[in-house]
């Protein structure tokens, strides 16, 4: 008691006394009664069988309404144990599932099909098909197809090794065994033989086969245990249940017959709606009747069920869709350069055929008899014009030719470059030791492989907070007890090193997660209920032992004489909890669905679970309705308190409220996570009234979640506040330092968190989003009006500070972390009245001039509108970071979502693009990671498009000299071979590999992150010197052998040799020179191209039936050969190097400032970031 | 604050339980290739780097441009054009019908050697303004044709040259109908002077890409003429002249290999050129010019390499100089942190 302060013993006092005397009295009184051992208590109205939520009794007239529900045509019917009948009439699926997508015979088409999506490949389809027109035929037939060919057949092997392995695993899928039912008997049958209607049983630890509603389980009260984790995840157990109805029904004795009418096959694994009809009564079923295919049950002997969806038609088959596609920035930029590219494809073509068009009119009167020309073929009866269409169509054949000849101007291997690119970086990422969650063994997952490029142009990061920034692992801390605050943080007590436990024959049971308890508290606690305080208590920790939905579970330790209980729950603040309630002696010990055992200082209780309102978000809050041991009913409710002070009875002790809400506050002001409990105890007619409403609503068919809401928000009334608590939920490791290294990087962090706005500050603090420095601008108002004042004050505000900032500093700094610091804090309630009206303009105007964004209070769709706010308005890129379902809307409307896999299930990573185990993760991702992919990503685009254009500029030049009829000297299999072997190994290996910095000098200077934001790699800018770099290299390769060679006796064939190694040997050496670390793979994939380019032409110049025979020999052998080639690389690449030298020597950017330190600064000094992350050891706490 | 340890951490047996080893973890396996942390060299260009490339560019170009630009002067090249002189002169406003028509087309030429010329000398005869490499042209030729005498009916890349009268020409094509048929003989000093026309082809062309069985038939029988006729008795791969024809030229303006001369001439010498000019380059306004010339063995003579070596080592040397200086009048130390954006603005901290 000693920390409270004055205030709150002032509350504490009187009003406790005065108001909650009758009712302690009660409690003492059936204590008293409870006091014997483990007692059977049930009501005398309900029958001998313990009622649970989604069980129901046989009324009629929820008879007649899920009849009305029910809707045939909308309806699968499933004969129980009969699935001849079953599927007489419907064709169900069988169990056998396919996840291939072909067959032998459906693999051509279906895959060609759908490669042919690409408009890439239908480019490419064109041009190859134009090709086969005689009249255009510039390449031969083979050679045309050929690099469609390639590329077709490289994706087609792709697609079919993938579909090997899915068949594979399909076959070892559809033949794993399972007892179905078969003549009163359980027989082994193949998974891919099971049939809709057959009755299955499950064995523990086996994994389920298809979705199955159960019949019964070894447990008296139809209780199963699944794991979902092959489904969603999440590791935890979820109980299902099996009906009153068909409990006790043996199918190998007795003959289960019934009918199940359920909804068509969906992906909800989350819902599911249906009525059983058995033995001549209705039954509704729910979610928590049916085990979806790849569960596995846990903690039950056996299990019986009967199928209802089979193979492809169960919700976990229906689920199997692939990740969200998103296109990156940096390619939708790149679109753009190509529609330049092929503008500048249209010219050229032009050019030529205009200029072919001009030729042939001057020459017009000559065309039949020149020699090189011969328009008239004389051998025919008659004389008649050879392959000669007239002028016009001359003109257009031209046109369509030089398209064919210069088709890879558009880079089409660009996109499979960048296909394999990403695929070699995401290889890279999830690689990454750093990346590597310890704690949860996972790997850095990419689930998204067309947006590696964008991580490195992110400007604004949304961050959750629960399971994102903090660890989501709750700790009970201090709780308020009917208006007194017990706070355990000071004097640690001296016999609680082991925790509670308690003996059982001689066994010691124990909770698995010791909990520090506060000393006083617990001596109230182990008063008993006698006293005032102590009923008090006794009602707290008995609503946290009961109010919730977590499953004991008995863990069996190498120490026969020790056992463990691990809560498993849905919720980690549930399990905190019930831990805490264990540690002050209320230990859960059993949980079914019509009871609760719970250890109370030594002495087991069995509590009837009457009704239980599951939490949902919209109510934020649960309840449960407790038959006590004395025959009295009280629902016991928990909530947050936003909502729970709502259904308070307000005239009930009003200073213990106030008392409540100001340790509320202190609690959430230091960072806890608060929830308020409340109680009310039911009179029998309230009981009945709320019995039979629940009743309907549990059985009814449609919108059964909003009837259930209604029934619970009825009894949810007139509550008495019992206390509140405190659970501390812990920052993960190294959040702090990572979010001042993504604020240096230039990054806007805003934490977006369903948290009241103390606990989001106060978290704010400890992650040092939130500094000391900052001026803080607060908006929470009520209404339009008030949010648009607060904002325009806000907006001045904010201008003010910047401005001020802006004066001692007017040399045009564009780091924001730079300005003097503002903070807008933002509840969920302005919100609403802010986005999706004018109010955004303003908002959004605000949050620009603030470094740091905290919206609290939010709920999830507000998440995603505020990402969509910023998206909207700026064209930087946003990125959403979370873990919980909540998360998804904001993942998936962010340019990049990250998934955490933590606690909170797996909706979020499934949703995501990107998913990791820890939140610091994010700075290797982005600030290495997204640094190089970005580099990486934008260089190699550029390349592409030089390479591709300087090949195509020599084309274009030699067309020129041969009368414009698209005459290549280059040989037309080299043409071919351009971008497919000479020159697409180096681009994809230094598209992976290079590295511009090393991981220790992007961590240590995270503002190099910049260069991502400017744009430093790709941009319009670099894409034009790029293609003036392009011109006057094509005209050097082109011009220095036309020059040397002009007026002798040199064959085509020949100097096409040399211009083919003229090209390659210079792109090759283009790239050589741009790249910045060269290890032996860059080597190898460099020289290694020039050398098979080599062989390549030597090859093709050692078949006799080509024009080109020998040509490379006879070439090589002379001395001009050689000189026109070294003099050929030099002349083309010193304008570029001159100006690469100048640009990085004067005007260096961060980058190769950076880079010429990691040389050249001695290593030590640098070796000092290597601590970039350790946990914060020093909490803020008092 | 000790006392907070304790507190969360989970009871005794459960921390065992998670230390346990995990049988298959999925840490990604730690090597250089995967952590992207292979040895690597990163070459960066220092100013020393910069200008000793420079340098080294330079020392290397412009000797080669004076060995090249010498080499080139030393090659004796004797050109006479003569398409022009060689119609007579009532023909000079009509020389397409001169050359169709049947009159005598023999011309003689005069060449005086200027300087002395050493023996192999080339003969070359020039065309300009005709397009060799013509898409039409360039594939109006039949390989398999050529090589092999089995298939000497593969005909159909051929046209308009395929057959006449239908039977299949061998060779085929626009490019053999074209064979240019101008000739020359030389005299010097009323002594014939001997051109050798036998290895003016690649060697292997002769034996791998024109068949040694392949004979000509129904060459030039056609009611258009297109240029020489072939000895039907002699093969191809022994058809010199055909063989460097259809090595077709790069470029509108050729040369192509005549003969040899196998003597030295000496300067002031007359060579009288006694020539027949039968091909038509008039239709197209092309020139056909006569070349006699050494090589040297950079080629023929040809100053634009030695100029251009030249011109990109003084620039070299230009760059090497004008960096050094740039770099004495304004260095910069290279990875000094302060020059990093946000370190040279400092303020606003």
């Amino acid at each position: 008691m000693d920390s409270k302060t004055p205030v709150e013993n002032l509350y504490s006092i009187e009003p406790a006394l005065s108001s909650s005397s009758r009712r302690s009295n009660f409690s003492a009184h059936s204590k008293s009664v409870g006091r014997s051992s483990i007692r059977e208590v049930s009501f005398s109205d309900l029958g001998p069988k313990p009622v649970k939520y989604g069980s129901r009794g046989a009324e009629s007239e929820t008879y007649n309404m899920s009849q009305k529900e029910i809707n045939d045509e909308d309806a699968r019917l499933v004969q129980i144990n009969d699935p001849v009948k079953t599927n007489e009439r419907f064709e169900f699926a069988g169990n056998s599932i396919r996840t291939g997508k072909y067959s032998v015979l459906t693999f051509l088409p279906r895959n060609l099909f759908e490669q042919f999506h690409r408009v890439a490949y239908i480019y490419f389809l064109v041009i190859a098909v134009l090709n086969q027109l005689p009249q255009l035929a510039v390449f031969g037939r083979f050679a045309s197809i050929l690099p469609l060919a390639i590329v077709l057949l490289v994706t087609a092997v792709k697609d079919a090794y993938e579909d090997y392995r899915r068949h594979r695993a399909d076959k070892i899928e559809n033949n794993r065994l399972a007892s179905v039912l078969v003549n009163h008997e359980f027989q082994q049958k193949k998974w891919k033989d099971i049939q809709v209607g057959e009755i299955i049983k499950i064995h523990a630890n086996e994994t389920i086969p298809c979705d199955i509603v159960l019949l019964s389980t070894c447990d008296p009260t139809g209780v199963a245990y699944v794991q979902t984790i092959n489904l969603d995840g999440e590791s935890n157990l979820k109980t299902r249940y099996a009906k009153q109805e068909t409990l006790l029904k043996i199918p190998e004795k007795e003959n289960v017959s019934g009918l199940i009418k359920c909804e068509k096959p969906n992906r909800n694994i989350y819902g599911f709606q249906a009525n059983m009809e058995v033995d001549g009564k209705r039954v509704s079923l729910g979610p928590s009747n049916i085990i979806l295919r790849g569960c596995e049950l846990k903690n039950t002997t056996w299990a019986i069920g009967v199928a209802v969806y089979a193979g492809r038609e169960t919700k976990a088959m229906l689920n199997n869709s692939g990740a969200p596609s998103k296109r990156s920035r940096l390619e939708t930029h790149m679109n753009l350069e190509i529609i330049f590219l092929s503008l500048f494809l249209t010219a050229l073509c032009t050019v030529v055929s205009v200029c072919a068009a001009v030729w042939l009119r001057r020459h017009r009167d000559e065309l039949d008899y020149l020699p090189f020309y011969r328009r008239k073929d004389f051998y025919e009866e008659e004389e008649d014009n050879y392959n000669y269409y007239g002028w016009g169509l001359e003109i257009v054949f031209t046109f369509l030719m030089s398209v064919i000849v210069f088709q890879i101007m558009i880079p089409i291997s660009l996109y499979i470059s960048m296909e394999l690119v990403r695929v070699g970086q995401a290889y890279f990422m999830i690689r990454d030791t750093q990346m590597y969650d310890e704690p949860s063994d996972s790997r850095f997952q990419c689930r998204a492989l067309n947006i590696n490029e964008d991580l490195g142009q992110i400007k604004y990061v949304f961050s959750d907070k629960t399971g994102t920034l903090t660890e989501n692992k709750m700790e009970f801390q201090c709780a308020s007890v009917w208006g007194v605050d017990y706070n355990s943080g000071k004097g640690s007590s001296q016999d609680q090193k082991d925790g509670y436990f308690v003996e059982v024959d001689g066994k010691i049971l124990r909770p698995k997660m010791v909990v520090k308890t506060d000393p006083e508290l617990l001596q109230f606690a182990r008063s008993g209920k006698d006293t005032k305080e102590g009923s008090h208590v006794h009602d707290f920790f008995l609503a946290l032992a009961a109010c919730n939905t977590i499953v004991p579970l008995i863990v069996d330790t190498p120490d026969p004489t020790l056992k463990l209980i691990d809560y498993q729950g849905e919720s980690p603040d549930e399990q905190a909890l019930v831990y805490a309630a264990a540690a002050y002696g209320y230990m859960l010990i059993e949980r079914t669905s019509g009871h609760i055992v719970i250890d109370i200082q030594g002495e087991r209780q069995r509590f009837n679970v009457l009704g239980l309102h599951e939490f949902d978000s919209d109510r934020k809050r649960m309840s449960v309705i407790l038959g006590l041991p004395n025959k009295s009913v009280k629902v016991f409710v928990k909530g947050a308190d936003t909502t729970m002070f709502g259904v308070t009875d307000r005239s009930l002790n009003t200073s213990i409220i106030r008392a409540t809400e100001a340790h509320l506050h202190s609690y959430s002001s230091i960072g806890l996570r608060t929830l308020v409990i409340g109680m009310r105890e039911l009179s029998t007619s309230e009981f009945e009234e709320w019995h039979s409403a629940f009743e309907v609503a549990s059985n009814a068919l449609m919108g059964r979640a909003r009837l259930l809401r209604k029934v619970a928000t009825n009894i949810e009334s007139n509550l008495r506040i019992l206390g509140a608590s405190g659970i501390e939920d812990k920052l993960q490791e190294g959040v702090p330092e990572a979010i001042e290294s993504l604020r240096t990087a230039g990054i806007k962090v805003w934490v977006l968190t369903g948290d009241k706005q103390e606990t989001a500050i106060s978290i704010g603090y400890s992650s040092k989003l939130l500094t000391s420095k900052m001026t803080q601008i607060i908006v929470n108002r009520n209404s339009k009006e008030s949010c648009r004042k607060s904002l325009e004050d806000a907006i001045i505000m904010s201008k003010k500070l910047t401005t001020m900032s802006g004066n001692t500093n007017d040399t045009g700094r564009t780091l924001g972390a730079s300005l003097t610091p503002v903070a807008l804090i933002i509840d969920g309630t302005s919100l609403v009245y802010i986005l999706d009206c004018e109010l955004e303009e303003m908002l959004f105007e605000l949050a620009c001039n603030c470094s740091v964004v905290l919206c609290c209070r939010v709920a999830p769709l507000q998440k995603a509108g505020i990402v969509a706010l910023v998206k909207k308005r700026t064209s930087d890129m946003t990125l959403a970071i979370g873990d919980g379902a909540n998360d998804v809307s904001m993942i998936q409307m962010a340019d990049v979502g990250v998934g955490i896999s933590g606690q909170e299930g797996r909706q979020a990573v499934m949703a995501s693009d990107f998913a990791m185990g820890q939140f610091r993760f994010l700075v290797t991702l982005l600030l290495v990671h997204g640094h190089w992919n970005y580099q990486r990503m934008g260089y190699m685009i550029l390349y592409n498009f030089y390479k591709n254009a300087v090949f195509v500029l020599v084309l274009f030049w030699y067309v020129l000299f041969t009368c414009f009829t698209l005459s290549t000297a280059i040989n037309e299999w080299s043409s071919v071979l351009y971008s497919v072997i000479y020159t697409s190994v180096p681009t994809i290996v230094v598209g992976i590999l290079d590295k511009d910095l090393n991981r220790r000098t992007l961590l240590k200077y995270p503002q190099l992150y910049g260069a991502g934001h400017r744009e430093e790699c790709y941009n319009k800018r670099l894409f034009w010197i790029t293609m003036i770099d392009t011109v006057w290299q094509s005209a050097v390769i082109f011009f220095i052998p036309l020059l040397a060679y002009g007026g002798s006796t040199i064959d085509a064939s020949s100097i096409g040799d040399l211009w083919t190694l003229a090209v390659v040997i210079l792109v090759n050496l283009h790239l050589a020179m741009d790249v910045i670390c060269w290890n032996w793979i860059t080597h190898a994939a460099i020289w290694g191209s020039i050398v098979a380019t080599v062989i390549c032409v030597i090859i093709i110049d050692a078949i006799p039936s080509l024009v080109g025979y020998w040509a490379i020999f006879q070439i090589a052998r002379t001395g001009l050969f050689w000189l026109c080639l070294l003099s050929i690389i030099v002349a083309a690449l010193i304008p570029r190097f001159v100006v690469k030298v100048l640009y990085q020597f004067y005007t260096p950017c961060d980058v190769q400032i950076a880079r010429e330190a990691e040389k050249f600064q001695p290593r030590s000094e640098s070796a000092a970031v290597e601590v970039e992350m350790n946990p914060i050891l020093n909490q803020p706490r008092p | 604050m000790s006392s907070y340890t304790p507190s969360s951490s989970a009871g005794g047996v459960g921390s065992a339980d998670s230390a346990a080893p995990r049988r298959n973890s999925k840490r990604p396996k730690y090597s250089k290739f995967t952590q992207q942390e292979l040895p690597a060299c990163k070459p960066i260009l220092t100013p020393r780097w910069v200008i000793s490339a420079f340098m080294l560019v330079s020392i290397v170009f412009i000797p080669i441009g004076v060995v090249s630009l010498l080499a080139s002067r030393d090659v004796v090249e004797i050109i006479d054009r003569y398409e022009t002189e060689c119609v007579p002169q009532n023909f000079r406003n009509n020389r397409v019908s001169f050359i169709q028509s049947d009159a005598n087309k023999t011309c003689t030429r005069r060449l005086t050697v200027t300087k002395h010329m050493k023996q192999p000398i080339y003969v070359y005869y020039q065309l300009d303004n005709f397009y060799q490499n013509h898409r039409r042209y360039v594939k109006s030729r039949s390989d398999s044709q050529l090589r092999d005498n089995s298939s000497w009916n593969d005909v159909s890349s051929c046209k308009p040259e395929d057959d006449s009268n239908g039977l299949p020409i061998v060779p085929c094509g626009l490019i053999a109908w074209s064979l240019f048929n101008d000739t020359y003989n030389f005299s010097l000093n009323n002594q014939q002077l001997a051109v050798n026309k036998r290895e003016i082809s690649w060697k292997s062309d002769r034996d791998h890409k024109f068949g040694n069985d392949v004979l000509p038939r129904n060459f030039q029988n056609g009611t258009l003429k297109g240029g020489k006729s072939l000895d039907p008795t002699v093969p191809l791969s022994q058809q010199e002249d055909l063989i460097v024809w259809m090595r077709t030229a790069a470029l509108p303006t050729f040369r192509k290999l005549y003969g040899k001369i196998e003597r030295d001439l000496q300067p002031n010498e007359v060579i009288h050129v006694t020539l027949e000019n039968n091909y038509n380059t008039y239709s197209f306004n092309g020139k056909k010019k006569l070349v006699l010339s050494t090589t040297s063995w950079l080629g023929g003579k040809n100053d634009f390499l030695g100029i251009a070596y030249l011109t990109i080592g003084g620039l070299c040397f230009f760059l090497a100089l004008s960096f050094t200086v740039v770099y004495l009048v304004k260095p910069r130390r290279l990875g000094d942190p302060s020059y990093l954006s946000w370190n040279r603005n400092p303020g606003g901290h």
